[in-house]
């Protein structure tokens, strides 16, 4: 038994407060757990507790034969599902070496875009609605709501889509597609200016924000952040630009920057992100090419023996995939994937160790990470 | 004997039960006002547009199983919601409705009782609401409400200090503590008191907002952060009290401000005849004086849903800044100005 602390001449104790936030908390993003330990309500150190949603994808795609994991990697990111077939199937055709047609590439990159945004239009309203703002949410999951029509027109489901297929696509687009999405840009188009509206010049916004969470460029490489948390420190990577997969080397776009590092800088990033997807969707939906849709498959997908990594810029980061083939079975040997979120979510102990409560929850939201994803 | 006791008896239970039905019908309003924002119908399902749902949230709030922790103080945390409600309602004991009128032959005033320390009593009575809140989270022993029931009581001084001191600058215009007698004051003056104190006008509105737990301020039940603050342990009905304690301090505020600011049941332009010495304004006195009274507390009833629509939260640490730092000099600045001007001009 221990001996209680006295303080001489303290009439009362203090103590920290160890207060378990999650994994059922309405602002965790889903079953992240994150112990708190607080001096009244600033932060002193925490724990981030993550685990509650694995579900060994992993292993089991290693169990499974290469056509059949593009629907598992639906389950990882499941707020950006066609970013992830894309990923994989990417980095199979790598590793078979095989030259995936201009039309397919050309729509991959239409999806991965209209992807991205349906995932900054979830990050924005659920990052807003942390903060107070719960108007914002709704306008962006209407928003949202077109993407998934869209979809849902192309490949028949609203989340988790299986939308892609090892040497190309499952599908054409369906005819009028194309014309549907050029009209999605442009309501897209306003509805980003009022978003802005809400929020950029909004005091309390600005407040809740500016200064937040901030970390540098050369911290933020350190840490293995990646996508959004890392242009927000001015740190201008984007896979897509430095190693162009899809139609990406043919499409003209910016990569945005910030200047402070904080939330309010990486709220802008992402703010900017919409505008440059809508400007990549317009140029490729514009210049689709003809032609097949699938390239030169094997019947029997069995990559000769060897081990790849290929990455994508998926709306949260850098999400790469590394497989290994023995070149004897019909399965992966091994199977591991980057996630960007897990990257990404090893920086919010740094970011929140001096912040209150309040802005744990903006924090998190900031990070935009996806427990699918960190949990596999 | 009929003066005494039955006129005021019949008059608490007419403003109670207004009161209740109104506060029941605020919840509805909210989530229709807010739904309209949100580019959403809200409750649609019970009765024609949801007109029904406060009676359907009503019963099953009521046969809702009724929890107390095992670690929680029992009584406290009982009495907590009693606390909170019960100070909410007999506010509205000097809050004037209208002025006498005659009704079946007799004098009968719209209002409860007209007490010469109202504005007072107001402000007294509806601080100690907060007591309900502060021990609803030290009597559920868990953490979070904790955390909610301290931000409760800081924001409650920090506000409670701009807040009356910016009704100090009112009282020295009206001259009167009494509820009624500073709505005569604006009669005799012929202006409402927002036009001569504007500044004190958004104080109180802002003090209003964060005393009453609304957004921007709602800090002690931030969902998000506090997985719904004070009353995270609480279910059935002493939940539904905190809630209705919550929307009857809306009304309360709403209606304080009327009558402090836009002439209580007064029409616009009060005592003029014409305005510019040409528009009539006689037709506006055939609208009841109640009605004005209502329609004028309504606008700031919208008003505050339309603000927790639009902004985001403030922060523990903001909100004490803004308190201390700009709220209560300024209103003191406000007070002094006001003091001056009073000495010198009349």
């Amino acid at each position: 038994m221990t001996t209680p602390t006295i303080h001489h001449g303290a009439m009362f104790d203090t103590n920290e407060l160890v207060l378990n936030m999650g994994p059922q908390h309405p602002s965790t993003h889903g079953v992240l757990r994150v112990v708190l330990r607080l001096d009244g309500e600033k932060v002193v150190d925490s724990d981030v507790v993550i685990g509650y949603l694995h579900r060994g994808i992993e292993k089991l795609s290693e169990n499974r034969n290469w056509t059949q994991i593009v629907l598992l990697t639906d389950r990882m990111d499941y707020v950006a599902a066609a970013t992830n077939n894309v990923g994989y199937c990417e980095t199979v055709e790598k590793l078979l070496q095989l030259e995936v047609p201009r039309r397919a590439r050309y729509v991959r990159t239409i999806l991965c875009e209209l992807q991205r945004i349906a995932s900054h239009c979830l990050w924005i309203g659920t990052h807003a609605m942390d903060i107070g703002a719960m108007t914002v949410f709704l306008y962006a999951f209407r928003e949202r709501e077109l993407i998934l029509d869209l979809f849902e027109e192309f490949c028949g489901a609203r989340l988790t889509y299986n939308s892609m297929r090892i040497g190309g696509l499952p599908l054409d687009v369906p005819p009028g597609w194309p014309k549907k999405v050029l009209e999605f840009c442009d309501i897209m188009d306003s509805k980003v200016t009022e978003y802005e509206e809400l929020l950029t010049h909004n005091r309390i916004w600005l407040e809740r924000t500016k200064g937040i969470g901030v970390i540098s460029g050369p911290e933020a490489i350190a840490i293995g952040l990646s996508g959004p948390p890392l242009r927000g420190s001015g740190i201008p990577k984007d896979v897509r630009k430095d190693e162009p997969y899809a139609a990406y080397d043919e499409m003209q776009f910016d990569v945005p920057i910030g200047a402070n590092g904080d939330t309010y800088d990486r709220y802008l990033v992402r703010l900017e992100e919409f505008r440059q997807s809508l400007r990549i969707i317009r140029q490729a939906t514009e210049g689709l090419p003809e032609g097949p849709i699938v390239g030169k498959v094997p019947r029997l997908i069995k990559p000769a023996a060897g081990e790849t990594y290929h990455a994508i810029e998926s709306p949260k980061g850098e999400l790469g995939y590394f497989i290994v083939s023995d070149g004897k079975s019909t399965n992966p040997y091994r199977f591991r994937v980057r996630p960007p979120s897990f990257c990404n979510l090893q920086a919010l102990r740094r970011l929140i160790t001096g912040h209150l409560v309040a802005d744990v929850v903006a924090l998190i939201g900031s990070l935009d990470v996806v427990l699918g994803e960190v949990d596999r | 004997m009929v003066d005494a006791i039955v006129i005021p008896l019949v008059k608490i239970v007419v403003v109670l039960n207004a009161t209740l039905v109104a506060v029941t019908y605020m919840v509805l309003l909210e989530r229709k006002v807010i739904a309209w924002a949100q580019s959403r119908l809200g409750p649609m399902r019970v009765g024609p547009y949801g007109i029904l749902q406060p009676i359907a949230d009503a019963v099953k709030l009521m046969i809702k199983e009724d929890i107390t922790p095992n670690r929680a103080d029992r009584w406290v945390f009982t009495a907590a919601p009693i606390i909170s409600m019960v100070p909410a309602l007999i506010v509205y004991a000097v809050i004037p409705f209208g002025p006498e009128i005659s009704m079946f032959g007799r004098k009968v005033s719209l209002y409860i009782t007209d007490i010469n320390v109202g504005l007072l009593y107001v402000v007294s009575v509806a601080s100690v609401g907060v007591y309900g809140i502060i021990l609803a989270g030290y009597a559920s022993n868990s953490k979070f409400p904790l955390l909610a029931s301290l931000r409760a009581s800081a924001q409650l001084i920090s506000y409670e200090v701009a807040v009356t001191l910016t009704l100090v600058s009112v009282i020295l215009m009206a001259g009167t503590l009494s509820m009624v007698g500073i709505v005569n004051a604006q009669y005799n003056q012929r202006v409402w008191f927002i036009f001569v104190q504007p500044l004190a006008f958004a104080f109180v509105l802002i003090g209003g907002l964060a005393e009453t737990n609304r957004a921007p301020f709602d800090l002690p039940e931030a969902e998000q952060e506090l997985t719904g603050g004070f009353h995270t342990e609480y279910s059935g009905m002493r939940f539904a009290l905190f809630f209705l304690a919550e929307y009857a301090n809306m009304i309360v505020v709403s209606s304080v401000v009327t009558t402090l600011f836009l002439g209580g049941w007064l029409r616009p332009f009060p005592n003029t005849t014409h305005l510019f010495g040409i528009i009539p304004l006689r037709p506006l006195d055939f609208v009841p004086s109640w009605i004005w009274f209502f329609l004028k507390s309504f606008a700031f009833l919208y008003l505050f849903i339309w603000v927790r629509a639009t902004l985001p939260r403030y922060r523990y640490d903001q909100l004490m800044r803004l308190g201390w730092k700009v709220l209560i000099p300024l209103a003191i600045v406000n007070l002094v100005v006001t003091g001056i001007v009073k000495v010198l001009l009349l």
